[in-house]
């Protein structure tokens, strides 16, 4: 959708604290990364959003210096990662899918390590794990191995890691992915904390509702493209603020009821012919009386009605016209790849 | 949160290198990472506790009789030749486990890090002197309790357990280079014993290399294996430092000078 693709020139300098340029990463034949655009205002939440497979982890990995662009290039309040890497080191902190903290040492132990290799001294780091721990409420398990932390308890030990040398750009991939919805709060609440100290967090996500709930802009990432970017509220208008859904008791009627649905409500939809289905984004509930009104007069019958929040689905379908493509097979291979 | 804001990007002062004292820094900071990993896993030092001790038991028992006439006699042969292989032999594990700690998420965060890109390589290999110290003073143990006493005194026992150490802690990053470039960890193993097995045998370590067939005596006399035994027990048994001793110091850092900067650009080119 081009009116979602309201995009601020690039200004050189310190305003920007990522500024990428059709990034590029190929793995065998898959081309992960195809070209990625992404404009991050320094002090804002900035989210990519997109489903599995489609380049969110290698484009942050590219930006924090882990894996080196095959082309375009990436600068982090200015400096290039590929030939200034050592300095956007100093610039970043990530947190990994994945929880990238030591498995067989204690969360004390952790903090205490990657202190030492930042530069802290020994009382320095002790104050400051401790200071962590405390914060993340980790204090009380902090001697305990990792082994049996939960994984909200490893995913808070990770992004405290992440804030020992309070880097001015925090990464988040997939922040939330696989917490409980407490947990998913309170990491919720930590990330809006870390933006008023004047950090800059990209994060990527899954979730669309996590993005409304953080992001100050959204890219939206499928098959290594930037398709839509823009502000919450812009890309939402751009999807409807809701979708209807109608299930037809008879498949013949169908193809009349879609042509109703869309001069009624003066939309494109969607229909899964299988499943006897239509889907047509609803900006104006208003006229959804009408529509029902309609149908009931043509004499067609519905199974079922329902009116859903958009979800990261209909955002693909409305943007590009094809569902989220849950191709596991692909990302299995990206990381084996990595 | 801190409530301590963040600095901004234009105020803090920012380097593309690290210096030399923070790569060091880095690296010791890597290898008390390695010792205390050791410390929350001793079964890590399993194989470094019983190979000394069984090996020395078996090869002294099998052999002794039929190289030098009876046990006693063929101890100060013997010796040399268990602790060099079994020490040797250990640096294996530093390939495997650097392997195993790459696959592992925390490596991701120390390549975000602004730390020196040899510290996570120097500071393991470095941990990991103190399991060659551990088979190291296991093996000499083992030989007194059998009857072993060695000519060259204390002195140069310690001397040559160093020698040793030094030695293994060369070799140890050839099988990091292996570590680092090879798929899984397991292929690390497979590589290294099919490289130390014939390394460590075909050498003076367990018989005199006159026995031997002509061209696989000019294989042993050749082999760098050979020529750290035989400094060994040039030490052990006469307490003498001989040619052997340099020939095996710069054997040393020939294989360091060609393999650290290997395994550093190979590791580099990883990330």
């Amino acid at each position: 959708m081009n009116s979602v693709h309201t995009r601020e020139p690039a200004a050189g300098g310190r305003d920007w604290a990522v500024e990428a340029r059709g990034l590029v990463k190929t793995f065998g034949d898959n081309r992960a990364v195809d070209g990625v655009d992404l404009n991050v205002r320094a002090g804002t939440i900035y989210g990519v959003l997109g489903p599995n497979g489609a380049g969110k982890t290698t484009t942050i990995r590219m930006l924090a210096t882990l894996l080196r662009p095959d082309a375009g290039s990436a600068r982090i309040f200015g400096h290039d990662v590929v030939k200034e890497s050592h300095i956007v080191r100093q610039l970043i902190g990530v947190t990994g899918q994945y929880a990238s903290v030591d498995e067989t040492l204690s969360a004390w132990e952790n903090l205490i390590i990657f202190s030492r290799l930042l530069g802290l001294g020994r009382q320095e780091a002790r104050r400051k794990a401790s200071e962590l721990l405390e914060e993340f409420g980790l204090a009380e398990a902090a001697k305990r191995p990792l082994k049996n932390f939960s994984g909200g308890m490893r995913r808070r030990l990770d992004l405290a890691a992440s804030l020992i040398a309070q880097p001015p750009l925090i990464f988040l991939d997939e922040p939330t992915t696989g917490l409980d919805p407490r947990t998913r709060a309170q990491m919720w609440d930590t990330i809006r904390r870390l933006v008023q100290t004047g950090s800059t967090v990209l994060l990527t996500t899954q979730y669309l509702d996590e993005a409304d709930q953080l992001a100050d802009r959204i890219a939206v990432i499928d098959h290594g493209r930037v398709i839509a970017e823009g502000t919450v509220d812009e890309l939402k208008a751009s999807v409807g603020s809701s979708s209807l859904q109608l299930r037809i008791q008879n498949p013949g009627d169908i193809e009349v009821a879609r042509q109703a649905v869309e001069r009624v409500l003066k939309v494109q939809s969607i229909v899964s012919p299988e499943a006897g289905k239509i889907t047509a984004p609803m900006a104006n509930a208003d006229l959804v009386a009408d529509l029902l009104i309609t149908l009931r007069e043509a004499g067609i019958r519905l199974t079922e009605m329902s009116v859903q929040k958009p979800t990261l689905d209909e955002v693909f379908l409305t943007i590009t016209g094809h569902g989220v493509e849950e191709d596991a097979s692909d990302e299995a291979k990206q990381e084996e790849a990595m | 949160m801190s409530s301590l804001p963040i600095t901004p990007v234009s105020e803090l002062q920012l380097k593309n290198h690290a210096s030399l004292r923070q790569s060091v820094r880095n690296s010791f900071t890597m290898a008390y990472r390695g010792l205390l990993k050791i410390r929350r896993t001793p079964e890590q030092l399993f194989d470094v506790t019983f190979q000394p001790i069984i090996f020395t038991l078996m090869f002294t028992y099998i052999f002794g009789g039929a190289i030098s006439g009876n046990v006693h006699s063929y101890l100060p042969l013997i010796i040399p030749g268990i602790l060099v292989q079994t020490v040797i032999t250990t640096s294996i594990v530093t390939g495997v486990q650097l392997r195993e700690d790459m696959d592992k998420g925390v490596f991701d965060r120390f390549k975000s890090l602004p730390i020196a890109r040899i510290a996570p390589l120097a500071g393991a290999l470095l941990a990991d002197t103190v399991r060659y110290t551990v088979a190291t003073v296991l093996t000499f143990v083992m030989g007194y309790i059998m009857g072993y006493r060695p000519h060259g005194g204390f002195g140069d026992v310690v001397i040559a357990g160093v020698l040793v150490i030094a030695c293994s802690w060369a070799v140890s990053w050839i099988f990091a280079f292996f570590g680092v470039i090879a798929r899984t960890a397991s292929s690390v193993q497979g590589i290294a014993m099919l490289i130390l097995f014939p390394l460590t045998f075909v050498s003076n370590a367990y018989v005199p290399v006159k026995t031997m067939p002509d061209w696989l005596q000019w294989v042993a006399k050749f082999n760098p294996i050979s020529h750290l035994i035989s400094a060994v027990r040039d030490l052990t048994n006469a307490g003498t430092i001989g040619g052997d001793f340099g020939i095996s110091l710069i054997g040393a850092a020939i294989i360091v000078a060609i393999f650290a900067p290997l395994t550093v650009r190979a590791y580099m080119r990883r990330t």
